[in-house]
């Protein structure tokens, strides 16, 4: 275990890295500078803002310059707005986890209980209706469900109000978040739960006349979830990529749409914070993913 | 030997054979044809292809989605040569614009058009989806952003399969160093944030390959745009296929058969293709057919935050995205694009399905 460990949390320090190294020299190779306007400034002004941003030495040495910022907990200054990167960073991010954390949660919760329902009542119309209402949440992206969420519940019927500053309703953006794992994990559940349903102990804890609440809880739902961990990794991103769009729609300021104009405005600083960070947001909840999972079933060998 | 008059051997009455007296020549005539079928146990033998395909037409929801997918390409093939408007051209009458086409609800003229069809008595093509904020038919754009996403979807898992099969059976088949170095480079790849990746590189790829492409006339008609989507696909996706290949290779090579083909010499080459690879192409097929809806996703994201195919050229997400702004007003623009890639990743997940219970009985739950 020890030395999977040590695998593991080796090759997630050489994932970050080569993310930071692609995105580092992926964005530099995009034509354009931060400095690039429309309105040329003049030269000196533009050498000096180069100069001031390490713009003006070479490739390989800006990138080592910035990772010795990172290593020293300095993320930069945003070449767009001057600010430094790390409180814009740490408010939005904010903003992006309580969101994500919460559609994550729900997703877990409803997905675990609609999947128990539908195994119990496999092939009856509750299961029916269950695998009915995934199946198309799995094949509506989440623009199309918030943009629906927000034209049905925002415009027409105006039970929610549109999010502001002094308004955090987040309910509508939770749930188009939530719809896709959410049915994932019902799918996850169902198939998981069916087949530990079937199983030895199960058949034997019924004949010793074993609860069935206990039969449940105890015996099948327990060994249901092992699918259901190995996908929260998995569902990390997809919240954080699905963010990026409901953010955009909701116009909440979170992390992914930070990444988005971050591009657009060739702001090299804040295109490899917001990577570096998500990217190892990623990569260690996909590592915890994996040590939980080999942790709580022992007999899932390691490699 | 004696014979009775039936032709027969006559018995000797200590004998313990048949009485063959009791029986006469047409009773060991050779049976028909018919009467051989008769006896036929067997099935008619069926290869595995047949035995699946034939699974598969049993399964309505996945046959179902199987006509709605061809009767859509077929639509979105043909379709655009009856219809009168271009997807790029705002809508003229008499050759003269016609600025007042501008936001039209679905299957109603613009003031000028009524004009034009009282003075002429002509009917012109009716605008099925209205038009957008410029006065271009919408019918007409979602159509081509159909034929985009589709586009995007097939050719990103054709290159996923293409890369992802020779990269796993190349490490799966030589195993030892070559093995564990090629997989630590898939590992690193399929940890990576891959919508940041995507969105990252589909920028840069666009922006370098701009030139070169448009050099070329063949591959300016698709569009750099679009063929930087479909590398960055290419690039990025193809790790999920090939640990899938190398797993199933893997697999198959501990059985007998590939140990008896290598005992009589055979090439390894030809053991990997003869004996190997049909083997797992069940399994190939379907993350194949399930690659399709992933990627028509993710390039409607990209397309949605305005980073995928280029304006004037519509996909289904880019057409979605537009439609926010009037979404007030004309909510059938975001309908329309939206129900299409509903109904195309619907269809595929479900045929993805399908195969899965048709090619590999041993998922089937």
């Amino acid at each position: 275990m020890t030395r999977y460990v040590i695998k593991r949390v080796f090759l997630a320090f050489v994932t970050v890295f080569a993310l930071s190294l692609i995105t580092f020299f992926a964005m530099n190779a995009i034509p354009g500078g931060p400095f690039n306007k429309e309105k040329a400034s003049s030269k000196e002004v533009q050498a000096m803002l180069e100069k001031r941003y390490n713009l003006d030495k070479p490739l390989g040495e800006q990138y080592v310059l910035y990772m010795k910022g990172i290593f020293h907990g300095d993320w930069g200054i945003s070449t767009k707005t001057g600010r430094d990167i790390w409180t814009t960073l740490s408010s939005s991010f904010k903003v992006s986890a309580k969101l994500g954390l919460i559609a994550a949660g729900v997703a877990i919760v409803c997905g675990l209980v609609l999947g128990s329902i539908a195994a119990l009542n496999r092939n009856k119309l509750p299961d029916r209706l269950i695998i009915f209402f995934t199946t198309l949440a799995t094949s509506m992206p989440s623009f199309v469900l918030a943009s629906l969420l927000l034209l049905v519940f925002c415009v027409k019927l105006k039970w929610v109000p549109a999010w502001s500053a002094e308004n955090d309703n987040i309910i509508l953006p939770i749930i188009a978040l939530a719809a896709y794992p959410m049915a994932y994990i019902t799918r996850l559940t169902k198939t998981s739960m069916l087949d530990s349903l079937s199983q030895d102990y199960v058949r034997t804890a019924r004949a010793k006349g074993v609860p069935k609440v206990k039969i449940i809880f105890k015996h099948a739902l327990r060994n249901a979830l092992i699918p259901v961990i190995t996908y929260v990794g998995p569902m990390i991103a997809y919240i954080i990529t699905g963010s990026m769009v409901v953010e955009n729609i909701f116009t909440i300021g979170g992390l992914g749409s930070k990444f988005v104009t971050g591009i657009t405005n060739r702001d090299y600083p804040m295109i490899m914070a917001t990577t570096l960070f998500l990217g190892a947001l990623m990569v260690t909840a996909n590592l915890i993913t994996d040590l939980v999972y080999k942790a709580v079933d022992p007999r899932i060998e390691l490699e | 030997m004696q014979y009775t008059e039936n032709g027969m051997p006559k018995k000797n009455p200590l004998s313990a054979q048949i009485d063959l007296s009791k029986f006469s020549t047409d009773d060991f005539a050779p049976a028909t044809d018919e009467e051989k079928a008769q006896q036929e146990v067997m099935g008619e033998s069926v290869t595995f292809f047949k035995d699946g395909c034939r699974r598969l037409s049993k399964n309505k929801l996945a046959m179902a989605s199987l006509i709605v997918l061809v009767l859509l390409l077929i639509s979105i093939l043909v379709l655009p040569a009856f219809i009168p408007y271009s997807y790029s051209g705002i809508n003229t009458v008499g050759g003269k614009r016609d600025k007042t086409a501008t936001n039209m609800a679905p299957f109603t003229y613009s003031k000028m058009e009524q004009q034009y069809m009282e003075q002429t008595g002509e009917k012109l093509f009716p605008h099925v989806m209205g038009t957008d904020s410029l006065g271009r038919d919408y019918f007409v754009r979602v159509i081509y952003g159909t034929r985009v996403s589709l586009a995007v979807g097939l050719v990103a898992s054709i290159m996923v399969l293409i890369i992802g099969l020779l990269y796993g059976s190349i490490s799966a088949w030589c195993g030892g160093i070559v093995d564990i170095i090629m997989m630590r480079i898939v590992d690193i790849i399929y940890s990576l944030p891959d919508m940041l990746m995507i969105i990252l590189l589909s920028v840069v790829l666009n922006e370098r390959l701009g030139a070169i492409i448009d050099g070329v006339p063949a591959l300016k008609l698709i569009g750099s745009n679009m063929i930087a989507l479909f590398l960055v696909f290419g690039l990025l996706y193809w790790v999920g296929m090939a640990r899938l290949v190398r797993g199933q290779i893997l697999g198959i090579k501990q059985n007998e058969y590939v140990l008896a083909a290598r005992t009589i010499g055979t090439p390894g080459g030809r053991i990997l293709r003869k004996h190997i690879l049909p083997n797992c192409l069940s399994v190939i097929i379907i993350t194949t057919a399930l690659q399709i809806p992933s990627a028509i996703f993710t390039e409607s994201y990209l397309s949605f935050l305005g980073l995928g195919v280029k304006a004037p050229m519509p996909s289904l997400g880019s057409l979605a995205n537009e439609a926010r702004e009037g979404l007030t007003s004309y909510p059938y623009k975001l309908v329309f694009p939206a129900l299409v890639i509903c109904i195309i990743v619907l269809a595929f997940n479900l045929l993805g399905d399908g195969l899965r219970d048709a090619f590999d009985p041993k998922l089937k739950r």
